[in-house]
């Protein structure tokens, strides 16, 4: 029994960490058609930050800020100087850009901070662990994880479905030119959205720093995950990538612990791939 | 829609050359050029040029089979060097139970035949491609790309992770397959060029042949060929399949050449490059995709000898090709398949 809840626990923070890249990719895509395979770039330079912040002023709360600020900012320059004249490409045209544009990112990050993995302590408020059941204790900096991660979904599901600036994003996603006509402006919006998505995946880049080694080329692997998330959830539906995102977390780390490692690495994949073959549009598809 | 307006776009920004001569002529100043590589190689005394050549023509015929489905289908694939390692690594899987006695899943002994390895991978590449394609062809566009690379990864984990073949360092193959360890370097070098010249005379045809023109057709109006009455599902997954054989055949010959195999040979960023020499040297050019390779393999040896950080120049300089060019070299001169 414990041995599921501490699994449960573990596949809930992979999964919340997977949301906060998958929501950004699937805004992106979903809103703008825009493939973006340079969107786990986002991470790695979130972590970079903040890791680099962390060091200086030992401040967890200054790492996450200037990490989402720093990659927003990175964001929003990628946007409006390259990534908005490929919105009306064809998908090829933007799998070679954005893997372009990985290539200078890992290596511009390389430049900046070298080849040698970056530590990044833990916030010292968070270093302790919590008894959630008698006999079963949790890192407590791991449940914060998942607190935020539940907390920007909820977020997110509010902001796009109850609020002003989340119905244009809708009516931006389900027909631009309409929506231009009637006084939108559709560049900033874009723009605007793109900049949030980095932003969130360099959130999880940071709370993900202290638990493993920040390193170039650290976002191409998590990114593939996240891919399989919104695959899975439906291309351009946050929900979709929320539960995408829950499912994959759960796959991945109950197979880890269960099955043989050649079987655990695939497993996810052949979930993926019955998911596809049963529903080809993902589970929550919000176009056809 | 989209496809068909950039098409007419294409076709009116540079109307293809009246004379096929011009084209005839670079196609063949492609293959003189690579087969008066090893005299002139060995002429200069310089090995290594041979080395760069069959990288070059081994990723050429990779990435013509991506031509295949990627120029002349539409079908972005973002998995394809998988194909390439499945097929080395089945070569190099027999290979080892040569050297090492046991046997593969407890029934199949090893084999250093290549005619018994070779049609084993590309069985083995068949049945894989048939697989993926059969689910992925499902979908299309963004979630094509997304589902192949998904597949990919899932192939690159599973190597990655087996640890009787070395896993993540690789499998040492000890020597080249019966018989092209009898022919020399030499003899293996000009065999690999007769393969490209084969694969691209082949992919030549297979795009001129009926089957060919509704692959084409669908890449520009798939419900139009389906309301035709063409099962173009049917259509593609065969082409996915062709092209997933050889890049699998690839992939032997680079088992062969390297003399070893790792999941690298498959990574995702391995199929990002595939796709980054066809649309480099020309979407729907067969040919433009050798030519593709050759800048790729070229490019990196050049600006890897003048600074380590050689995918800061690399990046940028294929975003300014895509953006700036809108086409790849080869079609620019002799123009496309896909225009008009």
């Amino acid at each position: 029994m414990l041995f599921v809840l501490e699994q449960s626990l573990n596949s809930l923070e992979l999964g919340v960490m997977l949301f906060l890249i998958a929501a950004g990719l699937t805004l992106v895509f979903g809103i703008m058609n825009l493939i973006n395979l340079a969107h786990g770039s986002f991470y790695m330079i979130g972590a970079y930050v903040g890791a680099t912040v962390m060091m200086a002023t030992h401040a967890f709360i200054l790492a996450l800020l200037a990490g989402m600020a720093a990659t927003g900012i990175v964001g929003l320059l990628a946007e409006t100087s390259l990534l908005r004249t490929l919105y009306a490409r064809d998908p090829l045209d933007q799998v070679l850009v954005t893997f372009g544009l990985i290539l200078f990112f890992n290596e511009t990050t390389r430049i900046i901070w070298g080849s040698v993995p970056l530590p990044m302590d833990q916030p010292a408020d968070l270093t302790g662990h919590v008894q959630i059941v008698p006999g079963f204790t949790y890192p407590s900096y791991r449940l914060v994880i998942i607190g935020v991660g539940v907390l920007v979904a909820v977020a997110l599901y509010f902001l796009i479905g109850r609020t002003r600036i989340g119905m244009q994003i809708r009516a931006g996603a389900s027909d631009r030119t309409m929506a231009g006509a009637l006084g939108l402006d559709i560049r900033r919006l874009y723009t605007r959205v793109f900049a949030v998505g980095a932003a969130l995946a360099a959130l999880a880049g940071v709370m993900a720093a202290p638990l493993l080694a920040v390193q170039v080329g650290m976002g191409d692997s998590v990114f593939i995950q996240s891919l399989v998330c919104i695959v899975i959830g439906g291309i351009g539906s946050v929900r979709g990538a929320f539960i995408g995102a829950i499912i994959t977390g759960f796959v991945e780390t109950f197979s880890q612990s269960l099955l043989p490692a050649t079987l655990a690495e695939m497993a996810i994949y052949v979930v993926m791939a019955a998911i596809l073959y049963l529903r080809p549009q993902g589970l929550f598809a919000t176009r056809g | 829609m989209a496809e068909l307006a950039t098409s007419a776009e294409d076709a009116a920004a540079a109307p293809r050359p009246a004379s096929p001569w011009p084209r005839r002529l670079a196609i063949l100043a492609i293959f003189a050029v690579l087969a008066a590589v090893p005299p002139v190689a060995a002429w200069l005394a310089q090995p290594f040029y041979v080395r760069l050549a069959m990288q070059i023509m081994i990723f050429g015929m990779a990435a013509i089979s991506l031509d295949l489905i990627l120029g002349y289908g539409g079908l972005v694939s973002l998995g394809h060097a998988s194909y390439l390692g499945v097929a080395a690594y089945v070569v190099g899987i027999l290979a080892y139970h040569v050297d090492n006695g046991g046997l593969l899943f407890g029934v199949i002994p090893g084999t250093d035949n290549a005619f018994i390895a070779w049609p084993t991978a590309l069985l083995v590449c068949a049945a894989a491609a048939l697989f993926i394609g059969a689910v992925s062809l499902r979908t299309s566009g963004a979630y094509f790309i997304m589902i192949t690379l998904a597949f990919a990864q899932m192939i690159f984990f599973f190597f990655d992770s087996l640890p009787t073949y070395g896993g993540e360092y690789g499998l040492q193959i000890s020597d080249l397959s019966w018989p092209m360890n009898a022919i020399g370097a030499t003899g293996f070098y000009y065999f690999v060029l007769a393969s490209l010249i084969v694969v691209a005379f082949l992919v030549q045809r297979i795009v001129g042949s009926r089957f060919g023109m509704v692959i084409r057709g669908a890449r520009q109006n798939n419900q139009r060929l389906q309301a035709m009455g063409f099962p173009t599902f049917r259509y593609r997954l065969a082409a996915f399949v062709i092209a997933g054989v050889i890049a699998g055949y690839a992939g032997i010959l680079l088992a062969e050449y390297q003399l070893f195999i790792d999941p690298t040979a498959m990574a995702w960023v391995r199929s990002a490059e595939l796709i980054v020499m066809v649309a480099v040297g020309g979407a729907g050019t067969i040919y433009g995709s050798i030519v593709g390779a050759a800048i790729f393999v070229l490019l990196k040896l050049v600006v890897g000898s003048y600074t380590v950080h050689w995918e800061l120049i690399f990046g940028p300089f294929f975003i300014a090709v895509v953006l700036g060019l809108r086409r790849g070299f080869f079609s620019l001169a002799f123009g496309s398949d896909r225009d008009g």
